[in-house]
C-alpha cells in the first residue's frame, strides 16, 4: 500500500512536470504561430517591432552564437583533455581549476553580463557589439562545457587507454582516435547544453551587444538577439506581445533545431572516423 | 616456427582450422631474450615486488604463477614499461633486452612497446571496426601504404584463426564480437605490429571455458615464432602450456619469486615448500 501511494505521488510529480512545459509549449504556439510567416522571418521589424519582423535580430543571434561557439568550443575541449587525461592526480592547479569552474558554472548569466561590459566593452575597447556579446556568452558555457566534457572523458573505459599505450601509441593518438570518440554522448550533451544556455541567454547579453535592432554591418556592430528582443517586446513595448510571442517560438524552434543538428553532426563525425580507415 | 604454418597464411587456398598447425615445440636451446635482474617494483612507499631476477627464453612460454596481489601483473607491466604512466610508480633493477637495459630514461617506450606486445585480461578492443582496431596501430607506427597494411592485417587475422569468421564484416564494430573473438583479436591487434614478445595478464580468466580453450591452443602455437610470457590464475593451463615457469608469493607483504624454472620441475619436482604446497593445493 505504502508502495503504490509513493509510486502513485511520484507519477503524479512527473505528470505535473510534463504538464507544466507543454502548457508552456502550447502557449507559445498557439499564440505566436499565426503571427509567423515568410515577410515575419525575413524583414526588419518596425515600431519597435509591434510590426514587421526579426531578420537583423536573427542574423545576430546567429553571430552572437557563432562567437561563442567558436571561441568556447576548442578552449573548453581543450581544458577537459587536459584535466582529465594529462593533469597529474594530486595537482593543485588541476584541483582548483575544478573548483573555479564548478563556482563559475553558478554564476548568475547578469553577473557575466557585467563583466562582459566591464572588460570587452569597456576595458578591450569592444563597445557594445556581437564581438563583445558572444565572447561574454563564451565565458558563460566554458564551465558547464568543460566540466560535462570531463567528465564524460573520465568515464571513458580505461583498458582502453591501457590497451592504446600497449601498443606503443602516443597518448595523444589515444585521445583523439580512442578516447574523443568513446567520450561522444558526453561531448554532444555538452554541445547541447552550452547551445542552448547561449541561445536563450538574455541578461548577459543587454550589457554587451546591446539593443539595436538594425541589421548589424560588421562584428563590431551591435546586434539584439531573439532572446533579448523577446524582453524588449514583453517588457518595453506595449501592444508587442504578439511579435514577443512569434519570436519565442522561433527561439523555441531555433534551439530545437540546433540541438539536433549538433547531434547530427558530433555523431556523423565520429562515425567516419569509426568506421572508415 | 615452422614453413607449414608459413604456408597457411599466405596460401589463402588451404582452408584455415584451429589446431591444423603442429604446436610449439619445446625449447631445446635456452637463449634468453629478456634477462631481468634485481627487480623491484613499489608503489608509492609500498613495495609490490622484491629483487626478481630470472630470463626469458627465445621462443618460449613463461607462465608465472600465484595468487593474487604477490606482483605479477607489475612484473608484467615494466617489462614493456606501462609502469611509465602510473604517476606513483618506482621501479629499480635491470631488465637487459638485446643487451640495452629497457628500464633507462633514454629508451623510446613506443619503440619498445612496439617490440614488446600486451595483452589484458579483460579483452580491450577498441571502439572501432575490425578493421580499424589493426589499422590504427599501424598507421600509427608509419606504416603508410594501405597494401601493406591489408597485408598485415589478414596475416595477424589468420594467425590468430579470426579471419574466415570476421572476413565479411571487417567494417562492423569490434565490440560485437563475443568475449573469445574480441580476445583474438586483441591479440591479432598486438601480432600486426610483429613483436617479438608478447605479455599476456590472464588472458583467458574473463572467458567462457570454450573460448579459453580455444584462446590456449592459440597461445600454444604463436609460441615458437614468439616469445610468451604469460600470467595465469590457472595451474592446469600453464602447466598445458608453458616451457618455464616461476612461483610467486607473498613474504612479509612484498610480492618475491620463489622458484624458476622449467615448468615440468616446477610442477613436478618443485624444490622450494612453499611451490610444493601451492600446486598441490594446500596453500594459496
Amino acid at each position: 500500500m505504502a508502495d503504490r501511494l509513493f509510486a502513485w505521488s511520484m507519477s503524479t510529480c512527473a505528470f505535473l512536470v510534463v504538464l507544466s512545459l507543454l502548457w508552456v509549449l502550447g502557449d507559445v504556439v498557439t499564440e505566436g504561430l499565426p503571427h509567423i510567416s515568410w515577410t515575419f522571418l525575413f524583414s526588419a521589424p518596425e515600431n519597435a517591432g509591434r510590426a514587421g519582423g526579426i531578420a537583423p535580430i536573427l542574423v545576430s543571434t546567429f553571430w552572437i552564437l557563432l562567437i561563442a561557439l567558436v571561441v568556447a568550443l576548442p578552449i573548453g575541449l581543450s581544458v577537459a583533455v587536459w584535466l582529465s587525461e594529462f593533469a597529474p592526480v594530486n595537482s593543485r592547479f588541476a584541483n582548483n581549476t575544478g573548483i573555479v569552474l564548478d563556482i563559475l558554472a553558478g554564476v548568475p548569466s547578469i553577473v557575466y553580463g557585467l563583466f562582459g561590459n566591464a572588460f570587452f566593452s569597456i576595458y578591450l575597447g569592444m563597445g557594445f557589439s556581437l564581438l563583445s556579446g558572444g565572447l561574454t556568452l563564451a565565458c558563460m558555457i566554458l564551465p558547464i562545457f568543460v566540466r560535462t566534457c570531463e567528465s564524460g572523458l573520465r568515464a571513458v573505459n580505461n583498458d582502453w587507454r591501457r590497451g592504446a599505450l600497449s601498443l606503443g601509441m602516443t597518448k595523444s593518438a589515444a585521445i583523439w582516435h580512442i578516447i574523443l570518440p568513446g567520450a561522444r554522448p558526453a561531448l554532444v550533451a555538452g554541445l547541447i547544453l552550452g547551445l542552448g544556455r547561449a541561445t536563450a541567454e538574455t541578461a548577459a547579453l543587454l550589457y554587451t551587444s546591446g539593443y539595436v535592432d538594425r541589421m548589424p554591418g560588421s562584428l563590431l556592430d551591435s546586434g539584439r538577439a531573439l532572446s533579448v528582443h523577446i524582453y524588449d517586446l514583453s517588457m518595453n513595448v506595449t501592444g508587442g506581445d504578439t511579435a514577443a510571442y512569434a519570436s519565442a517560438l522561433v527561439l523555441v524552434i531555433l534551439i530545437m533545431t540546433l540541438s539536433i543538428l549538433a547531434q547530427g553532426m558530433v555523431d556523423r563525425w565520429f562515425k567516419r572516423r569509426l568506421v572508415v580507415s | 616456427m615452422n614453413k607449414r604454418s608459413q604456408a597457411t597464411y599466405t596460401d589463402k587456398t588451404v582452408p584455415y582450422t584451429l589446431g591444423e598447425i603442429e604446436q610449439g615445440a619445446p625449447c631445446c636451446i635456452p637463449e634468453p631474450v629478456l634477462r631481468i635482474q634485481d627487480l623491484s617494483v613499489g608503489y608509492g612507499n609500498k613495495t609490490v615486488l622484491s629483487r626478481v631476477s630470472l630470463d626469458i627464453h627465445k621462443g618460449c612460454i613463461t607462465a608465472l604463477i600465484g595468487p593474487s596481489g604477490c606482483g605479477k601483473t607489475s612484473f608484467l607491466s615494466t617489462l614493456n614499461r606501462l609502469t611509465d604512466h602510473h604517476e606513483d610508480a618506482r621501479v629499480s633493477g635491470h631488465i637487459l633486452f638485446d643487451g640495452v637495459d629497457l628500464l633507462h630514461d633514454r629508451v623510446d617506450t613506443l619503440k619498445l612497446r612496439r617490440r614488446i606486445g600486451m595483452i589484458f585480461q579483460k579483452p580491450n578492443p577498441f571502439p572501432l571496426s575490425i578493421w580499424r582496431n589493426l589499422d590504427l596501430p599501424l598507421k600509427e607506427h608509419g606504416v603508410r601504404e594501405r597494401k601493406v597494411r591489408q597485408h598485415k592485417i589478414e596475416k595477424a587475422l589468420r594467425d590468430v584463426g579470426l579471419w574466415e569468421e570476421v572476413s565479411d564484416r571487417l567494417d562492423t564494430s569490434a565490440l560485437s564480437l563475443s568475449g573469445g573473438q574480441q580476445q583474438r583479436l586483441c591479440i591479432a591487434r598486438a601480432l600486426v605490429l610483429e613483436p617479438e614478445i608478447l605479455l599476456m595478464d590472464e588472458p583467458c580468466s574473463a572467458l567462457d571455458p570454450l573460448s579459453s580453450g580455444v584462446v590456449e591452443e592459440l597461445i600454444m602455437r604463436l609460441s615458437g615464432r614468439y616469445t610468451v610470457v604469460i600470467v595465469t590464475h590457472n595451474l592446469a593451463q600453464a602447466r598445458r602450456v608453458a616451457n618455464y615457469a616461476g612461483f610467486f608469493w607473498m613474504t612479509e607483504r612484498v610480492g618475491t619469486l620463489v622458484e624458476f624454472g622449467q615448468c615440468q620441475h616446477l610442477f613436478e619436482t618443485p624444490t622450494h615448500e612453499l611451490t610444493a604446497a601451492y600446486i598441490s593445493g594446500v596453500r594459496g
